[in-house]
């Protein structure tokens, strides 16, 4: 450990609350999956918690200014790592998202790339010289996020596509963005709307639909919005006791984009919103760690992995209560996924990482 | 400008602090308008999700004849299913579940894949009817297959070789355009109910109730635990006809390898005891879905074997129609006087009509009623219809019920044509020409009947002027107000006079003698009354020239009854391409002998008192020894058997011992 470090920088707070989220994901994961042919697979969870806290502590080792500073390279290899996908990869549930990779296992960049993106917004915006946006500064910004997001969009992964867009928003926002700037955003962003709706697949489409009307279909599209209602409302205000629809198998993917519905229908509105605060608490303990960075681009590389987590729990606990349509965007620290549990420690691993470095000058 | 270490501002940091907390108070929300708002109803919706209705299916009521005993019955049919809710490879274990259920492997392969497309909790219907041993093949692997399953379902058993196919009918999947009709609406989709025949006419009767069972379910369909609660199935009633087996029996074996249609019935009551159409088919096809090319062939042959000839084939009577005519003669005080003298042919109208002795160069000579019946004469029938008028004729032929439908319990019953001036005017908008009566006199022209509406038109002459309503099923034998009872109890009386009535039954008695035209089918025993008709399908000259065209051979037809007056019973056959009608009398004698052997089987009045009350008195005569000799006296007396005590077995007494 390099001088001026001790273990006591770590944030042992936010790994606290962290580990504590992560348990309960692991004890619901095994409830939902109980009787059922995914038997056993809270024990991979386990192992992907540990095998993510060992990444978070290489993390926090390196030095997240030398990272910085090898940034351009990084960021060329995520694009090449995209490239790939849309070349090599292999179709699976009709998207090529992974590519295979000797000795079986499979790569999915989308993650990576996540990372290499909030440290590439933070250190475009860290060098910027003006307090303001110019904007040829504002299109180059949207530049380096668009541009993968569009290789995601064409694999097609419309969901983690879109959980691009937040470390953009954010470090726009962080970054000076002015009124003028925004509304140029919002306009083009209605313009592009209708367009967007032409380019969307079928099932997209669909899924945006049963969203607004779950009951038209409900066998169908509007099954999962409706069965995920069915199963957080029936769990009252301490919990069902029966958690029958997690249970008699109603609740689809119970132990992965809907875990939070299982554990909702399970400990009912105590306990949903004492996750929530949970999740609230981690946010604010990682606003903090910003606040307190030694320099600008640490805190847009906490402010990122804020905006990627706030954004992650936005969108899969709206799908689960029926606000927001359906997804596959997993709950990060509680959804059952070896990319989403690694990404999330590596994340936390460069919050620390700048965390440990606030005294350094 | 500012260095690199100027940090953003922290304004803007507080700002996104604040958005992160509106955003966790609106999915807060979220959650609250769930759990706590309406959280009765999301329970609700659950509780409706996990707890279904499981249909207990009814079984259909079985169908009997008129002692009870049992024609069409239902057998438990298992079908075999393939569960998708697991995470077994279907593909790798086709072939074991083909060779186990002796299916092809690649049909198994399709189904599976035509399939997959469909949610996950629908299961795939493999293999329906399935046997013993495929059951027990599937039971056996339990294990090894867990995705097979079998489910049971009633099916209906009907006699083999289409036995009484056509008025028993059969049974199918309701279709949406009998659900649209009001007289099905309180039917589901997927209810088997009748397609035809009796299964269609007493659906109501036969089908029961399906129960159901409340049962909690996984959202597979797989059931878990036991059941909540349970109403059972009421079953469909049974439903007794009037047909008698034995009789049915003869009826067939005498159609063997013909066409046509025979019909059995009581003139009393109208009860069908006996009735076949031919050719026939296997109802048995449509226990289990028919197959599309069996389907094609039954509905595109020719001979039209789904077709109840009995009450749809709709012919000329031919000469059978000369007993409607002597009726209306004798009304009208024509017939019993008119005599006719019979050299083959005669003119009428400038056209000369031939009698069919011509064709056997033969001549009638002088004809009267009597003989007229007995020899069919076209000639007296001619000048009786000349004189009658097509309009007086009509007024008689429609009376006995001619042109109508009868109103018998089946459905798609045909109403036949009695021409008269009225039809024509209204049908062909043509007056109706005199030399077309000459035809209708001997039963042909546009006159066309059903077997059934025959039957009943003769029946109500035999009778005296009984015209009864021919029914299958007793109204008695129906619970109360299912139909209305009057509707087949119902019973005209036309009038007929006395004398008429004799000697037109003694006319026909006289048929089946050898003076008669069907000297072959006399019975030794009984005395039959009948009468033949030889239907010409095309004209008597076309027919001569194309002597070797099925299609042009004629209709044969024959009506008898025994005894002649207030018979017992009265057969109708119709024998098509039988050319003559002393064939078509060949068919039904042979189901009347049948009739009355069993009647002779039956016990007399003194063993059915002997069973009931086992005292018996019979009256005797007997001889004793006098002065004159051994036999010289005569004694009667009357004398009083207690059978109570066990006596050795006699002799039954001798038939016709009342």
């Amino acid at each position: 450990m390099p001088r001026n470090m001790s273990l006591r920088d770590f944030d042992w707070v936010l790994v606290a609350f962290v580990l504590i989220i992560c348990t309960l994901g692991v004890i619901e994961i095994r409830s939902a999956t109980l009787h059922t042919k995914f038997n056993g697979v809270h024990v991979k969870q386990m192992y992907w918690i540990l095998g993510g806290f060992g990444g978070m502590l290489l993390m926090s080792v390196l030095n997240y200014q030398m990272l910085l500073e090898k940034v351009h390279w990084m960021y060329i290899g995520a694009v090449a790592s995209l490239m790939s996908v849309l070349v090599f990869g292999q179709k699976y549930l009709g998207a090529r998202r992974w590519v295979k990779l000797p000795g079986g296992n499979h790569f999915q960049p989308s993650e990576w790339v996540k990372l290499i993106l909030i440290l590439a917004v933070a250190k475009y915006f860290a060098d910027l010289q003006n307090r303001e946006l110019s904007w040829s500064d504002f299109v180059k910004a949207g530049a380096i996020v668009g541009v993968p997001m569009l290789m995601v969009l064409a694999q097609p992964d419309l969901g983690t596509a879109l959980t691009y867009l937040p470390i953009a928003v954010v470090g726009l926002f962080l970054g000076g963005i002015s009124w003028k700037q925004s509304l140029a955003i919002i306009l083009l962003a209605g313009l592009a709307m209708p367009l967007a709706w032409h380019h969307l697949k079928d099932y997209q489409k669909q899924r945006l639909v049963s969203f607004m009307a779950p009951d038209n279909d409900p066998r169908g599209a509007g099954y999962h919005v409706r069965q995920s209602e069915i199963a957080v409302g029936s769990g009252g205000i301490w919990g069902s006791s029966s958690g029958s629809q997690t249970h008699l198998a109603f609740l689809p993917e119970p132990h992965t984009d809907f875990i939070f519905a299982a554990f909702s229908e399970e400990h009912g509105f105590v306990g949903a919103l004492g996750v929530l605060l949970l999740y609230f608490i981690v946010l604010m303990r990682l606003t903090q760690n910003a606040q307190t960075a030694p320099d600008r681009a640490g805190t847009f590389i906490v402010m990122g992995v804020v905006a990627v987590l706030t954004f992650h729990i936005l969108v899969n606990i709206g799908m689960v209560v029926g606000f927001m349509p359906v997804t596959g965007i997993p709950l990060p620290l509680m959804s059952y996924g070896g990319s989403s549990v690694l990404f999330m420690f590596l994340a936390l691993g460069m919050v620390m990482n700048v965390r440990m470095r606030r005294f350094v000058n | 400008m500012f260095g690199r270490d100027e940090k953003p501002s922290p304004i803007r940091l507080t700002v996104v602090q604040y958005v992160v907390l509106a955003i966790f108070l609106f999915l807060a929300y979220g959650l609250w308008r769930l759990q706590v708002s309406q959280s009765d109803y999301y329970s609700a919706a659950a509780e409706r999700n996990r707890v279904r209705e499981v249909p207990i299916l009814a079984p259909r009521g079985k169908i009997l004849d008129r002692y009870g005993r049992t024609i069409v019955d239902n057998y438990p049919s298992f079908t075999a299913l393939l569960m998708r809710d697991s995470s077994r490879d279907l593909n790798s274990d086709a072939p074991l579940i083909a060779q186990g259920l002796h299916m092809d492997v690649k049909e198994v392969r399709d189904k599976i894949r035509r399939f997959a497309s469909l949610p996950q909790y629908q299961p795939i219907y493999l293999k329906e009817d399935i046997t013993p041993d495929e059951e027990a093949f599937v039971e056996a692997h339990k294990n090894e297959l867990p995705e097979l399953d079998t489910i049971m379902a009633y099916r209906r058993l009907y006699p083999r070789k289409g036995f009484l196919a056509h008025l028993i009918g059969y049974v199918g999947e309701v279709s949406e355009d009998m659900l649209n009709q009001p007289k099905f609406e309180l039917y589901n989709p997927g209810d088997v109910v009748g397609k035809s025949g009796v299964e269609l006419e007493y659906n109501q009767l036969l089908m029961g109730t399906n129960g159901s069972r409340q049962v909690v379910v996984n959202s597979h369909g797989k059931e878990v635990g036991e059941a909540l609660d349970e109403k059972p199935a009421v079953p469909g009633k049974p439903l007794k006809l009037t047909i008698d087996v034995d009789l049915q029996i003869a009826a067939e074996e005498a159609m063997e390898g013909k066409n046509g249609a025979i019909v059995a019935m009581d003139p009393h009551t109208g009860e069908i005891l006996a009735m076949a159409s031919r050719p026939t088919f296997d109802p048995n096809d449509f226990s289990v879905r028919i197959a599309r090319s069996d389907w094609a062939k039954l509905v595109n042959d020719p001979d039209k074997p789904l077709l109840n000839k009995a009450i749809q084939a709709q012919l000329a009577p031919g000469s059978t129609f000369k007993i409607i005519m002597s009726v209306a003669g004798w009304q009208e005080g024509i017939a019993q006087n008119l005599q006719v003298h019979c050299n083959g042919s005669a003119n009428f109208y400038g056209r000369n009509f031939k009698c069919w002795v011509a064709f056997e160069h033969r001549v009638h000579g002088d004809v009267d009623l009597t003989k007229g019946i007995y020899q069919s004469c076209d000639v007296f029938f001619y000048t009786l219809a000349e004189k009658l008028g097509i309009d007086r004729i009509a007024k008689y032929a429609t009376a006995l019920g001619i042109g109508q439908r009868t109103g018998i319990d089946l459905p798609e019953e045909a109403t036949g044509v009695m021409p008269s001036e009225e039809w024509k005017l209204r049908n062909f908008r043509q007056k109706w020409f005199a030399g077309e009566t000459i035809s209708v006199g001997i039963g042909q022209g546009a006159t066309a009947v059903t077997p059934v509406q025959l039957i009943r038109a003769i029946s109500a002459i035999s009778t005296g002027g009984r015209l009864v309503i021919p029914h299958v099923v007793n109204p008695s034998n129906l619970p109360q107000g299912y139909v209305e009872v009057g509707r087949y109890t119902e019973v005209k009386n036309i009038p007929i006079d006395q004398n008429g009535w004799n000697t037109i039954t003694d006319a026909m008695s006289r048929v089946l003698l050898p003076e008669g035209t069907a000297p072959s089918a006399h019975v030794p025993g009984i005395d039959i009354a009948g009468k033949t008709g030889s239907a010409q399908v095309v004209s008597l000259a076309l027919r001569a020239k194309h002597q070797n065209n099925q299609d042009f051979a004629q209709n044969g037809w024959f009506v008898g009854f025994t005894p002649r007056r207030n018979p017992d019973i009265i057969v109708c056959t119709l024998f098509e391409g039988g050319e003559h009608g002393k064939l078509a009398a060949r068919i039904a004698t042979q189901v009347i002998k049948a009739y009355v052997d069993k009647q002779k089987r039956q016990p007399t009045s003194v063993a059915k008192a002997a069973t009931s009350n086992r005292k018996v008195e019979i009256g005797a005569l007997w001889t004793s020894s006098g002065e004159g000799g051994p036999a010289d006296k005569l004694n009667g007396g009357r004398i009083q058997v207690d059978l109570s005590k066990k006596a050795p077995v006699l002799a039954t007494a001798a038939p016709g011992l009342n």
